[in-house]
């Protein structure tokens, strides 16, 4: 098998727990983080489900030691939060022993604020400070500072796929020896233009999600924010590191087929999935788990399983998304599901998909839907976003 | 009924941005999705939004924008039968 | 290593881009704090069923792509990369007024789905159905710079053809966040040219400018892409370091460079970090500036690239654009530094083919 990236260290906040411990044991315990909006203003406030993280911004500012004249977004809150968790999980004193980077990923960025303060920052000087926290790259920056990274830092976009890409980038820059060690994930909060851009698209469930069923009516979204540490072969010697997984395998391909939707047959899903394995040298059965992206939208989890059939055919691996668990956490997504697909390895087991009951009609593919013990060698990852991204990440055994 | 067509053809290409075609180019009857007007998902989706907005009609079900839209002679009888406003 | 040869360009900007003849005759210092790109027929470019939905930066992007694609006889390539700092800000005001004008209510789609960073990204994958690698990077001033970086990974990992590009747009709502904070110039310190102004903040532009990166030279080539490196947020007295430290990793010093292309944009709070680069290691080489022609936007350091492109093949320094005067007899080795605002700071090293 290909080797040199290694993770050695994760960091993750979501609506089923604050750290790496508790979204374990929720997933293990088939503990959803779904349900009516509480905490942002909106008129879908107690109408809308989604999965909100329990911590408020007072408590994160609180619990990150910031000044009170920060100007920190809800998505650099998140993100800095879970971004210290993975460099203290992967026993970092010094961040700049080693060349080091930060790649971040964010869709949403600081739209909290914007939002909030749209016309009343023309009237008052003090909620101006946010209109420099608006643009992708602010989290980044905050985070990278946080940790002490000056060079190397950056931020992708890619939709719903945004993260896979980053951690993509940041394997590929340590496999070319341009780095040693890179923090890699993403970060989306939840906010009215998310919540309203995915409600005019109709794609909205009314009731928790149902991954891969024929009966799904749409997702939920949710807010979180995850980061893996990669470190070279090199450091991982020198330091005597103690290794999680390697980044195997990684691809990203263009659907180029609709602005937003997927293609009936999966065809961008399909090329991700296979140059990935190619990039890992391992053949379709060798891989253990899929963690689908399996957002519970019609045109999703069909498009998907399409492409799974595509690339695996007769032999399709146990598979799940773990959306219900934390609902659709847009260009966090990837890094949480990179997080649990490297949890699922660590700790030989696969989480379920939840609250699926029927399969769908024409490619009648069924998830595993309890928590299973199994020997994992490799994990493959997917996320799908709007404008065509397909990206696939693959995660392999120390 | 007439007014309400020529209405449906006006907004149709204010709202879709349709910027080559008028309203004297649209038929009562052609389609407007696929080979017609070209119109796609999203434009039902803009159009279920109208019907909302403008005639106080509520679609639930994205699927059904389908046969309401097939053309503008569908979409005025559709909307002569269920408008609350 | 492999090398990287840029064998297309295209610009939407606010200049006559379209070629470079007709740049060198019409060119303007701009005189205006917020100026629009000089439009292109789109239509030449852009099918009308897509065009309908699609606001100025995706355009311009979208044209832009085409060019430089057409002039290296590229049909599809094998990774579309596109750096922006604000992305589809047009559509993504247009949704939040929305969202608060109508309390949230009878919202449509296309705003929405249009906003997304990678929209432009998108769009060129659709209109040219390429399925292959699509990557939008969004940090502020260094966006296009990481996408340089991505495309000489790729070309290093043995890729062949790679588009990269630079864009972004003007919207309202963002430019009039932005100048209640005066990061915009006021109009009336712009008559005698930006970096006469001696006031703060800088003019604002727009633009899209695509290149065509391959591992082969062809006839259409302008240079060699040789590195790329971003330093987000060092300190004033690093960057020199920073910098002698890129160009000893290609056996160079700086005295070894025969043109320095600048980023300076007139703000006098932030030009001082071009300053004393002038005043130092490139006080006895040729310097140039391009944002009094360009507009300070996040991606403009694309339209410096444009630029130091065009002199590679030419071999000729426009007046227009010099900082200072030296001899310069053969231009082989060129480097762009651009920052803003004290940080994002970036390298980009050419070398004449």
């Amino acid at each position: 098998m290909s080797k040199g990236v290694a993770v050695t260290g994760m960091g993750i906040i979501s609506s089923i727990g604050n750290n790496i411990e508790e979204n374990y044991q929720s997933l293990i315990s088939k503990k959803q983080g779904i349900s009516k909006i509480k905490k942002i203003q909106t008129i879908h406030k107690d109408v809308i489900k989604v999965g909100e993280i329990n911590y408020t911004n007072k408590e994160l500012i609180t619990l990150l030691e910031l000044p009170k004249t920060n100007n920190y977004s809800r998505t650099a809150l998140l993100g800095e939060f879970a971004a210290k968790e993975a460099v203290k999980n992967a026993n970092i004193t010094n961040i700049n022993k080693y060349k080091t980077g930060l790649i971040s990923a964010t869709s949403v960025g600081g739209m909290d604020k914007t939002e909030k303060y749209y016309y009343s920052q023309f009237e008052e000087t003090k909620n101006r400070k946010y209109i420099a926290s608006h643009d992708a790259g602010d989290a980044s920056k905050k985070i990278a500072k946080s940790l002490g990274i000056t060079d190397f830092v950056s931020t992708i976009s890619t939709a719903c796929s945004s993260s896979a890409n980053a951690i993509m980038l940041g394997a590929r820059m340590i496999k070319a020896g341009k780095i040693d060690r890179v923090i890699v994930g993403g970060s989306d909060c939840l906010s009215k233009f998310t919540i309203n851009g995915f409600k005019t698209l109709m794609i909205l469930s009314e009731t928790d999600c149902k991954p891969f069923d024929e009966n799904r009516t749409g997702l939920n979204l949710g807010e979180a924010a995850a980061f893996l540490v990669l470190e070279s072969d090199e450091v991982v010697k020198k330091e005597n590191k103690k290794v999680l997984a390697y980044v195997s395998g990684y691809a990203n391909a263009n659907d180029a087929y609709h602005q937003t939707a997927s293609s009936e047959n999966g065809e961008g899903a399909t090329l991700a999935m296979q140059k990935a394995l190619r990039v890992a040298k391992i053949k379709p059965t060798e891989i253990d788990y899929v963690n689908a992206h399996g957002t519970a939208t019609p045109n999703n989890d069909h498009s998907e399983s399409r492409a799974i059939l595509n690339v695996f055919g007769a032999k399709v691996p146990d598979f799940s998304s773990t959306k219900a668990y934390t609902g659709h956490t847009l260009a966090a997504a990837a890094a949480i599901e990179a997080v649990y697909s490297i949890l699922a390895i660590q700790h030989k087991v696969l989480f379920p998909n939840l609250n699926f009951e029927t399969p769908i009609a024409d490619t009648a593919l069924v998830p595993k839907t309890e928590v299973t013990k199994k020997e994992i060698q490799h994990v493959l990852s997917n996320s799908f976003g709007f404008g065509g991204n397909c990206s696939t990440l693959i995660f392999s055994k120390t | 009924m007439e007014n309400l067509k020529q209405e449906l053809k006006a907004k149709i290409i204010e709202n879709l941005n349709l910027e080559d075609f008028k309203v004297e180019d649209i038929d009562d009857n052609d389609s407007l999705f696929g080979d017609g007007l070209g119109l796609d998902s999203i434009d039902a989706l803009e159009l279920i939004v109208m019907l909302d907005k403008d005639y106080g009609i509520k679609i639930s079900d994205p699927k059904k924008g389908k046969t309401i839209f097939e053309s503008i002679q569908t979409m005025a009888q559709f909307i002569m039968d269920n408008k609350t406003k | 290593m492999a090398q990287c040869y840029i064998n297309g360009i295209g610009s939407v900007s606010t200049q006559d881009t379209s070629n470079y003849k007709a740049f060198l005759k019409n060119h303007q210092e701009l005189k205006e704090n917020i100026v629009h790109v000089h439009k292109p027929n789109y239509r030449d470019y852009i099918k009308p069923a897509s065009i309908r939905r699609m606001a100025n930066g995706v355009k311009n992007g979208v044209v832009a792509s085409a060019i430089a694609l057409k002039e290296a006889a590229i049909e599809t390539p094998e990774a579309i990369i596109t750096g922006t700092g604000m992305g589809c800000t047009i559509d993504s005001g247009k949704f939040l007024k929305n969202i608060v004008d109508n309390n949230e209510q009878y919202l449509t789609p296309t705003a929405f789905i249009q906003s997304t960073h990678n929209t432009v990204g998108g769009q060129i994958a659709l209109g040219l159905q390429c399925k292959a690698y699509n990557v939008t990077y969004v940090h502020n001033a260094t966006s296009f710079e990481t996408a340089l970086i991505d495309a000489l990974l790729m070309i290093n990992d043995n890729q062949t053809t790679i588009l990269v590009g630079g864009v972004d747009e003007i919207g309202d709502y963002s430019v009039s966040l932005h100048q209640l904070v005066g990061l915009v110039k006021e109009q009336d310190t712009m008559s005698n040219g930006i970096l006469q102004s001696n006031s703060k903040g800088t003019i604002y532009g727009e633009g899209a400018q695509f290149f065509a990166l391959e591992n082969k030279k062809k006839d259409t080539a302008y240079a060699e892409l040789v590195d790329v490196s971003i330093h987000d947020s060092i300190q004033d007295n690093e960057v020199q370091t920073r910098l002698l430290t890129f160009l000893k990793n290609h056996e160079l010093k700086a005295t070894d460079l025969d043109l320095v292309i600048l980023g300076n944009n007139g703000d006098e709070e932030y030009d001082k970090h071009y300053n004393k680069l002038q005043n130092s290691i490139f006080k006895d080489t040729q310097q140039i500036y391009y944002k009094h022609l360009s507009g300070e936007y996040h991606t403009a350091s694309s339209f410096g690239l444009w630029m130091a492109a065009q002199i590679c093949k030419t071999q000729k320094i426009p007046e227009f654009l010099k900082l200072n005067t030296k001899k310069v007899t053969a231009i082989k080795h060129l480097l762009l530094y651009n920052q803003y605002r004290g940080e994002n700071h970036s390298f980009t090293l050419l070398r004449s083919c």
